[in-house]
Order: structure tokens, then sequence, then C-alpha cells
């Protein structure tokens, strides 16, 4: 290798040696010159990577337990009602696993190999040092293909991390694909044991008229870190509508570059984050409008307690040919405790005339009027806030417009975050 | 800047282009050789005829400022701009002794004249004809700045029986060293940034203000910039102390020629606040924005702080931003005492090539602070506008309470309007709103109003200037005249 | 081409969406000096439309067909031209201007007006002095001059205002879009009685409504009746009731 290896790689040192492949080759040299980013870049202003460094982080091997990754999706409540009948893709460690997964009913699906790397992808390894990570190491990950005019339903994608003593990292490499006039909800579910880093990049077209539904539902190990990638470009009048449930990880990043390339496109970029102890949960999207009449909202909610942190940065670009461009983006964040911390940066950046935009931001603790209230008609305290806390993300998760998707969020939010007297 | 009416009608007598202001003064300076170095801080701090504890805290503001790097962060553009090649000091040259306006070069006091600034305290006090249903006009006492040099102070005798003191910082140093001591840096301190530390190493000359324990200002005070020379970089220093329940209000503008070449302007303003202490402090910047293709221009590098150190005190930036090639500016608030208050009201209009990062910082520490942040940005021509601005709300500051409002406006397809706002808030009894919103003036508005049967610049002037008025009326009546009449015209060939 | 307002096989159409929607499909109408004339018609069939291309709206865009307006080419001028040549608009939902003083606006508007004919332009007292009283006889509190245009006003203080700036800027021909609805029974008749007072050989105007209420006040010459984009029928004042009693389906069924 040419360069020495960034100080901020030291983790993956074993799994970055001898890498073959010419984009793997290209991303490693943009790696190898930055590192990964500190908080001096200013988009990492607000999340530390500090988190992955002491550690080691192995390349998993196939061998996953089965009884356990059972468990566990039964545990996210996939194993009953309407989720269990959809087509299912699971993923353990990052390695496709055929017996978890049910693939009757699915359109044309493939699977990701490292020789299908980058040229052409919307991914840009030169400019997110996570993806070039990705670009990299990735080995695996599912291409879903939706064809024209075709209502492909709904699938769900499962990743089960699993790391025992050794800890682990993956960089699975997912792509969807949904063509003229096609349609497709995928709902994604990412959980696990144990201390490993899952760091997923997803590319996601949506072609005229097109639609994709994307749910995502982070649950992972209180130990791993989720730094997901997501890349999307929306041609016309195509709609991506995306929500993040972010509630897992001790360190999470959901980013998120949408592109609306072509007029009357949409895109939906939502999510809650409700997070305790010292997890650090990052929301950040920078959506594009690069072209005329197209539509953007956001509408992202906090709900933090203990000493978590969340972080939220949105920003919106619209280029100078974008005119009529209609975005709106809220950002809003409940503090249960006098440790806890919110970092906004919602961000607009304009150089049409003929546009529409707005954000807001809000930070608050829960309304003592509207406590007191619940309290004087005899509700207690305990119930009183977890009713204010769960009508506060209610309203946003309405936004999730597939109801199956929407009900698997809510029992795990209401799993990991039962009615108690906790906080009174 | 202050008295303002006449200040737009001379200028407009004048007959300039469209930058009215932009004449040159012919006058008999001191000039310093260009360049940057140990001796030019030595030489500043001698004319100056500064104590020894002045001159090392010059240098050792100027070392810091060597191992610094410019910032980058901000959305301006502009070539490196070479440190060496720009003249430090700059004087009228004038016999020593005690100023009065007999004494200023009469030279000097045309150019105020022409600007409309008022330097003869007998002409102010006759007073002019006051429209009917405006208020009687209040003296306004002015320090006159001439290329970093202070001319002349008026009032100051009044001001002194009140028990401010009014006065060149430069003198202030001289004679009331205990203030300077302890006050100077204490808000921005000497290595905060690189351009604050570049003008703690050469600032020539600001205003000084202190207004005592129960004092009530009773005029408002105002100092008048105006950069001149050639080559030269403008660098003053304003400190405002503010003790327990007294009160000022401090009115500052600026103008310089029209030249090719860009100069640089890289003040540090200073103020703090006490007990129950209140401090509004309203600028219109009018700097030379460089012509319509981007030539020249003022380089207008600021960095404005205010502490806000007692309990209920309360610091209030109100700037109406018109000129200057590029901007660089976030007068802030630190809000330390418990229930304090900060307030900042902008309004910046960029045309042209005109470039401007500009915004605030609210910095909550003590219980229940309060802060209120109005920003209106217009942007027309091939002009660059960025609000950026950061709330923080520190652990301790329990009840603190912020409300954003930010709003950008659009004329034309070739510019650009961008909002970044900070939010930083780790206490959970806190409560932060925020705002932005961007789009072009309406269309619907413009026909209405041309309905009425006002041309379509007069319908875009109303509309602008409704847009401002929540940032306007926080100014003192005769400023918010003067920066309505510059808007208008900072927007002139903006649309058609 | 002598008349007052002569407005001859007028096509408009807008662009929605980026589709061409054709909303005016040759209006044919003639006002002589002095008249005043209703237009009624059922809802979207392009009477504000109307309004908006006489008054200079750019966003429409006249295919074919002409307007002369005291011999002028009405078409070729811009919007503040036809303002100052007499021609005035009250809104059927008038504009907020946020942050604009409603006098100042008044005064403005007046002088520039005045400005463009020629006359003098009113200072400050003498014209807040005639606004109090325009006011007044409008039933309007002082309270709405301090307040900014339009902003926040109820739906009748609005049409109120827009009556009030009738008043003050002295058109030769008023178009009055559905400026009725919205009004108490009292503003109603206050809001008659300033066309009333403004009535003579020099004025006419063009009464948009869809209540023969307003019509009962102020009788006008002509009544016409307007569909899809085009005038179906055209009749005396006796045509309110008509409508009133029976709807437009007839006369619908009768162009068809
Ligand atoms: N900007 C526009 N974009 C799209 N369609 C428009 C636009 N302006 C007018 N139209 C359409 O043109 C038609 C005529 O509208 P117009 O407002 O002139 O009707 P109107 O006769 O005044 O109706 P009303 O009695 O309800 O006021 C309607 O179908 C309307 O939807
Ligand atoms: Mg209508």
């Amino acid at each position: 290798m040419s360069a020495p290896l960034a100080v901020t790689l030291e983790p993956f040192r074993k799994q970055l040696e001898g890498v073959s492949g010419q984009p793997q080759k290209t991303a490693l040299e943009a790696l190898h010159h930055t590192g990964l980013p500190d908080r001096r870049v200013e988009d990492w202003k607000y999340t530390s990577l500090r988190f992955l460094a002491g550690s080691v982080f192995h390349k998993p091997g196939k061998n996953y337990d089965s009884a356990k990754a059972r468990a566990a999706l039964a545990a996210l409540g996939l194993a009953e009602g309407a989720v269990a009948e959809l087509p299912r893709l699971v993923f353990v460690n990052g390695h496709f696993v055929a017996d978890l997964s049910v693939t009757k009913g699915l359109f044309a699906c493939s699977f990701y190999t490292a020789d299908k790397a980058e040229p052409g992808s919307l991914v840009r390894s030169d400019r997110e040092p996570l993806a070039a990570l990705n670009t990299v190491l990735a080995e695996n990950g599912v291409v879903i293909s939706v064809p024209e005019g075709i209502d492909a339903g709904q699938v769900l994608l499962v990743s089960l991390g699993q790391a025992d003593s050794d800890a682990v990292s993956y960089h699975p490499r997912h792509s969807v694909h949904v063509a003229k006039g096609g349609k497709l909800s995928l709902l994604s579910v990412q959980a696990g044991e144990g201390h490993y880093l899952h760091n997923p990049v997803t590319e996601v077209f949506v072609a005229a008229e097109a639609e994709l539904r994307h749910v995502t539902l982070q649950a992972e190990s209180d130990a791993a870190a989720n730094l997901s990638t997501l890349y999307a470009q929306i041609e016309e009048r195509g709609n991506y509508d995306s929500f993040v449930v972010g509630i897992g990880a001790a360190l999470s990043r959901h980013e998120v570059h949408a592109c609306l390339a072509e007029s009357f496109a949409q895109v939906h970029i939502n999510g809650v984050q409700r997070l305790a102890q010292t997890q650090h949960g990052d929301i950040t999207s920078v959506i594009t409008h690069a072209a005329p009449d197209c539509i953007s909202r956001q509408t992202v909610r906090n709900v933090l307690d203990d000493r978590a942190r969340g972080v939220f940065q949105g920003k919106v670009l619209v280029e100078q040919i974008a005119q009529k461009t209609d975005g709106y983006q809220m950002n809003q964040a409940l503090l249960l405790s006098g440790q806890a911390e919110i970092d906004a940066k919602p961000q607009l950046e304009i150089y049409a005339d003929d546009v529409k935009c707005s954000h807001g931001a809000t930070v608050g603790a829960l309304d003592d009027d509207q406590l007191f209230y619940m309290r004087s008609r005899g509700v207690p305290e305990g119930e009183a806030r977890q009713i204010l806390i769960d009508a506060f993300l209610e309203e946003v998760l309405e936004l999730i417009g597939d109801e199956t998707a929407r009900e698997v969020c809510k029992t795990v939010i209401a799993r990991r975050f039962p009615v108690s007297e906790e906080g009174a | 800047m202050p008295a303002v009416t006449e200040t737009r009608e001379a200028v407009e007598k004048l007959g300039l282009s469209s930058y009215k202001w932009g004449f040159e003064t012919d006058i008999d300076m001191d000039v310093a050789p260009k360049g940057l170095n140990e001796d030019i801080v030595r030489l500043i701090s001698a004319r100056k005829e500064e104590p020894e504890w002045m001159l090392e805290w010059r240098l050792a503001a100027f070392r810091s400022w060597l191992q610094m790097k410019e910032p980058e962060w901000a959305k301006v553009s502009h070539p490196p701009i070479d440190y060496q090649d720009a003249h430090y000091y700059a004087a009228p040259k004038k016999k020593p002794g005690p100023k009065s306006l007999e004494e200023v070069d009469p030279e000097l006091l045309r150019t105020y004249e022409k600007l409309g600034i008022p330097l003869h305290e007998q002409a102010m006090l006759a007073g002019v004809e006051v429209p009917e249903g405006e208020q009687a006009r209040m003296p306004v006492a002015v320090d006159a700045v001439f290329d970093s040099v202070s001319v002349v102070t008026t009032f100051r005798k009044t001001l002194e029986e009140a028990g401010v003191i009014f006065c060149p910082i430069s003198e202030a140093i001289k004679e009331h060293p205990e203030l300077v001591k302890k006050y100077l840096g204490t808000v921005v301190p000497v290595g905060d940034n690189f351009f604050s530390a570049l003008n703690s190493a050469v600032f020539t000359d600001g205003s000084f203000v202190y207004v005592p324990e129960g004092v009530r200002c009773p005029m408002e005070l105002s100092t008048y910039f105006r950069i001149n020379s050639r080559n030269t970089g403008q660098f003053e220093r304003t400190l405002i102390i503010v003790e327990d329940r007294a009160s000022v209000s401090y009115l500052e503008g600026c103008t310089a020629p029209m030249r090719d070449e860009n100069q640089l302007h890289a003040a540090v303003v200073e103020l703090v606040a006490m007990e129950d202490a209140s401090i509004k402090y309203s600028t219109v910047q009018n700097w030379y924005p460089g012509d319509e293709n981007g030539r020249g221009g003022i380089y207008n590098f600021v960095t404005k702080r205010g502490a806000c150190r007692g309990a209920r005190s309360k610091i209030s930036w109100t700037q109406v931003e018109t000129g200057s090639a590029i901007t660089w500016k976030y007068p802030s608030c630190i809000l330390q005492g418990e229930g304090s208050v900060g307030e900042f009201y902008s309004v910046a209009v960029t045309n042209n090539h005109q470039q401007a990062d500009t915004g605030t910082k609210m910095i909550h520490i003590g219980k229940n602070t309060r802060s209120t942040i109005i920003a209106k940005t217009i942007s027309a021509g091939n002009s660059d506008s960025t609000y950026r601005g950061l709330v923080r709300v520190q652990p301790k500051a329990s009840g603190a309470r912020n409300f954003t409002q930010c709003d950008s406006l659009l004329i034309g397809d070739q510019c650009g309007a961008h909002t970044v706002p900070y939010i930083e808030c780790r206490n959970a009894q806190a409560r932060i709103e925020h705002e932005a919103t961007t789009s072009k003036i309406s269309e619907d508005q413009l026909f209405y109003c041309r309905q009425r049967g006002l041309s379509e610049e007069d319908s875009v002037g109303l509309i602008v200037n409704g847009f401002c008025r929540d940032v306007l009326k926080e100014l003192p009546m005769e400023f918010a005249v003067e920066a309505q009449k510059l808007l208008q015209i900072s927007l002139e060939g903006s649309v058609g | 081409m002598s008349q007052f307002l002569d407005i001859s096989g007028l096509n408009a159409r807008i662009d929605a969406d980026g589709q061409e929607k054709e909303i005016l499909r040759g209006v044919d109408l003639v006002i002589p000096p002095g008249e005043v004339h209703a237009i009624m018609g059922p809802n979207g069939s392009g009477k504000s439309t109307l309004s908006y291309v006489l008054a200079g709206r750019e966003d429409y865009e006249v295919t074919s067909g002409s307007v002369s307006f005291q011999g002028k080419d009405l078409l070729e001028m811009e919007p503040e031209e036809r303002a100052a040549a007499g021609l005035f608009l009250a809104f059927q939902s008038p504009v907020e201007l946020p942050g604009v003083n409603n006098a100042n606006f008044l005064r403005t508007a007046v002088n520039a007006v005045r400005r463009a004919r020629g006359q003098e332009e009113l200072d400050a007292v003498n014209f807040l002095k005639t606004v109090r009283a325009a006011a007044k006889e409008l039933g309007m509190s002082p309270d709405m001059l301090k307040r900014n245009v339009n902003v926040g006003f109820s739906g009748g203080e609005k049409k109120r205002n827009e009556v009030l700036q009738m008043t003050l800027l002295q058109p030769s021909f008023a178009i009055l879009d559905e400026t009725d609805s919205g009004l108490d029974v009292d503003a109603l008749r206050i809001v008659a009685e300033g066309v009333k007072r403004l009535r003579s050989p020099q004025f006419s105007a063009l009464v948009i409504t869809h209540h023969q209420r307003l019509l009962e006040y102020i009788v006008p010459d002509r009544i016409h009746v307007m569909a899809k984009g085009r005038i179906i029928h055209s009749g005396g004042p006796e045509l309110a009731q008509q409508i009133d009693r029976e709807g437009y389906t007839k006369f619908l069924a009768e162009a068809a």
C-alpha cells in the first residue's frame, strides 16, 4: 500500500489487507487519505467515531447460531401476524442465510458480489469515508429489481448481528431498483447481540412514476454501532417515502443522500429516535433538488432520556434549475432527563428563486400543563409521561404508510420501553 | 450616519453613482509602511503613546495570530488576502493636545458634513424642522473615526456631567487604564479567532464607553467609521461597559470610498452588561460593496460579542448590513447572568457579487436566560447570503428560552440564500423554537401593489421593507428611516 | 373603438402544472361610460380571471382578442399604468402585505397614481385627514389604518379595506370581484353606497357577484351571464331575480 494506514482505520487493519478489485483499491486509496472522519469534519461535528477506536473488528465467518437467530426474529415480533407472512431475506453478520429466509412471492432478486462494486452507482466513496469502507469490504447484500409497472408488494429484509468475544464488522451493500410505474414496500429490520459494527450502504433508484416505501427499524445490540449510508435517486413523478426508527445501538448514524433528479419527483425522509442510557443516535440527510417542481418532506422527532444524545442534521439543497421547489422540514426533540442532549443542524442551501422552503426545529421537555392536567384527572405521573411521549412519537409514526411496518415498529418500541414508573 | 435624514439628503446631492458615499478625501496623512510584523505593532503602540502593558498585550496577540489560520467554514470565497500588502496605520496628521473642533482639519470636517454627520454641537442642538407627528430629535454624541483614528468626539462635556465616559479607546487606555485592563479582551479573548487576534495586535482606535452604576446615558452614543486611505486596513476596537442598573444605546455607521482594490476591515466589539444593565447596539453597515462586476469593496470580518454578566442584564444587537463585498460577522451574547436576555435583529441585503455570512451565537449559561433571533436575508443579483447561527443551552441553563425566526427572500435566479442554524441543547428544562423560510417575493403581493399604481421597483421596495419590519422597528427611529432607504438603494437595478 | 371599455374576442389561458388551460374563450363585452354592469355566473366560469386579465396579471396569457380602454390598448399597459389610467380592481381575495402599514400603503398608492395623472401629491397631514374621514364612512375603525395591509383582517374587513382604497384612488373604472361576499348586512349597504357615490358620467363599473342582494342596492344597467369562459347571455337588471329563482341551468342549456 502506498500511504500509511490512517490511525482511525486501525480497528480494521486486518480486514483491509490484501484488497483486490479496482473499485475497492480506489476506495481504499481515498480512505488512506482521509481516514474515518473526526469531529473537525463539519458533517461529523456532532458524532464521534471514537467508539470504534480500541476495538479490533474481525471479519465474521459464515457460521451462526440458528436458535439464537430464530429467537431474535421472534423477539422482534417478526414471527407472528401479518409480517410473518411476508417474503423475507435474512442476513446474519452480513451473510445471506437461506434457511431463515422465505423467497416465495419475491420478485427478481439477486445478490451483490464484490465484482459488481461501484461504477455507475450512486455511492460516493470519494466523499463519504464510511461508504468507502463499505466499498472496500462489502461481500454480500441484496439486489432487488422491481420490473416496470409491477406492484411487488412487501418485502422484509432482516440483518442480525451475532458477536461473541470477538468484535465483528460487516458491510453489506444493498440496492433497490423500482422501474417505471413499479411499486415496492420494503421493511428493513436491523438487530443483534454483542459488540459489532454494521456498516450497510444502500442504493435506491426510483424510476418515473414508481413508488418505494422504505421503513428501517434499527434495533441493534446496545453494544453495537450502526453506521448506515443510503443513496437515493428519484425520477419524474417518482416517490421515495422513507422512515427510520432508531432505538438500538450504542452509536448509530442513519445518513441519507436523496436526489430529486427529475421534475415532480417526491421524497419523504421521516424518522424517530427514542434513546436512553448513553446511546448516541444521529439522523443526517442531504436532499438535493436537482429538477423543478419537486417536493421534499421531512419530519424527525427525538425522545432522549438519561445521558442519551440525539443528533439531527438535515440539509435541503435547491439547485438553480429547481424552480418551484417545495421543501419542508421539521425536527423536534423531547428531553426527558437533565443529562440528555440534542444537537440539531437543519440547513437550507438555495440557489433558485421561485421556491417555497421552510424548516422548523423545537426542543423542549414534556409540557407541565398537560402533565398536571392528566394527574389531576388521576393518571399517575409515570403513566402520564408515557402517554405524552407515546403521543409525541405516535404523530410521526402515523407517517409510515404501510400498516404492517408501522405495527412492527410500534411493537418493538413498546417492548423496549414498557410502561412503568420509570422517570417518575 | 446618526443624523440620518441629512446624511441621505447630503448624499443624494452628491449625485454619485449607485454607491453614494464613494468619494475620497484629500488629506494630509501619516502612514506606516506596508506590512505586518512586530515592529509595526510596536510602532502603532508608540504612535498611540501607549503604556508598556498595552504593548505586551498587543505582542501576545500578534504572536498568537501568527499561529492561527484564516477560518474556512464560512460560505464566502475570495482570493487569498496578502496580509503584508496593506498599511496597518494611517492617521490624519494632527497637532497633539486636547481636541476641539477648531483643531480638526477643515477638509475632514467637510467630509463628515458631506456624509451628513453632525459634528458641530451647536448646529445639532439648534435642531432642524421636525415633521408633524414625529418627535423632536434627541441630540446624539458622535465619535468620528477616520481611517482607524478618532478625529473628534462630541458632547463629551454633557456626558461627563452624567458620569458617562465616551472617548476614543486610545485615550481610555491612557486615561482609564484600570477599566481597560479589567475588561479588554475578557469578552473576546485575544486568541478567540484569526481576525480578532489580528485586531488585538494592530487596532488603532475605536470607541470606549463606560456607564456607571445607576446611570441611564442621557443621549444616544454613536461612532461613525470612515475608511479613506488606499491600501489600509481598518481595525477598530470598541469596548462598552455598563454597570449595575445603567443603560446605553449605541449606534454605529460606516462608509468607504469606491476603489478597485479590496480593503480589509477587521473590528472587534466587546460589550459588558452588569446586573440589570442594558445595552442596545445598532449598526447600519454600509461599507463600499464593490461594483456591479464584483470589483473592489470591503472585506468585513468583524467579531462582536456581548457578555450579560449580571442578573437580568440585557444586550440587544440590531444590524442592517447592506454594504461590503464580504461580510463575516456574528454578533453574539453570552448569557451568564440569571434571567439575562440576548437579542439579535438582523437585515442583510446582498446584491451584485456581494457575499454575506452573518448571524449570531446565543450561549445560554445562566438559569432562565432568554434569547430572540430575528434574521431577514435578502439576496439579489449574483450574490450569496448565509444566515449562520448557534443557539447553545448549557447544562445549568434551566428555564432557558430561545426563539429564532430566519426568513430569506430571493430576487432573481442567479443568487443564493442559505440558512445554517446550529441548535445544541443540554438542558431538559429549556425550550427552543426555530423557524426558517425561503421564498421569492410573492407574485400576488407584487401584482396587488402594482394594481394600486405602484411601479414594480417601488412595489419591491415596499414589500422588502415590510419583510424587514420586525427588525427595522428595533432601530432608533432616525436610523430606521435611513436603513429603509438604504435597503432600496442597495437593491437598485435588481428587478425588472 | 370609441367605447369606454371594449372587450372583444378575448381568449386567455394559464399554465397550470405544465398544462395549458384555456379559461377565457372569446369574451365580448362593451361598457359605455357612466354605466354599471354586472357579471354573474357559476363558480369557476372565469369571472375573476377576466378581472385579472383586465388588471394585467402576468400569469394569464392572452392568446387572442383585444381590450380597449378609453381608446387605449389596455393589454399593452403595465398593471400600474392601468391603475394610473383609472382602472381599479377590488380583489376577490385581497392579498396580505406583512410589515406594510396600511395608511402608508394607501398614501404611497394614492401619490403614485396622482403623480402619474399629473396631480399634486398629498402631504401626510392632508392625506391622513382624508383617509380617516373615508374610513369612518365605511365604518372602519381607525385602528385598521395602523395595522399591516390586510394582515389578520377578517373577511369583511378586507373587503371594506378594498372599498376604502377604491374611494381614495378615484378610479374611472372599477371592477368589484365579489366584494359583497363575506360582508354583513350593514357593510353591504355601506359598500353599495360607496359605489353609488362614485357614480357619475365619468365612472363605470363592473360588478361581479353571486347575490342579487347587492344588485338591489346598485341597480346595474346591464347584467351578463358568464359560463365556461364566455358571456352567454345579457339582459337588464331584472335578470338578477330570474337567476336567483331559476339558477343558470336554462342559460347553460340555451348556450349549449
Ligand atoms: N392559477 C391557476 N391555476 C390553475 N387553474 C386556474 C388558475 N386560475 C384560475 N384557474 C381556473 O380557471 C377557472 C376560472 O377561475 P375563476 O377564478 O376565474 O372563476 P370565477 O368565475 O371567478 O369563480 P368564482 O365564482 O368561484 O369566484 C377555474 O376552473 C379555476 O380553477
Ligand atoms: Mg372569482
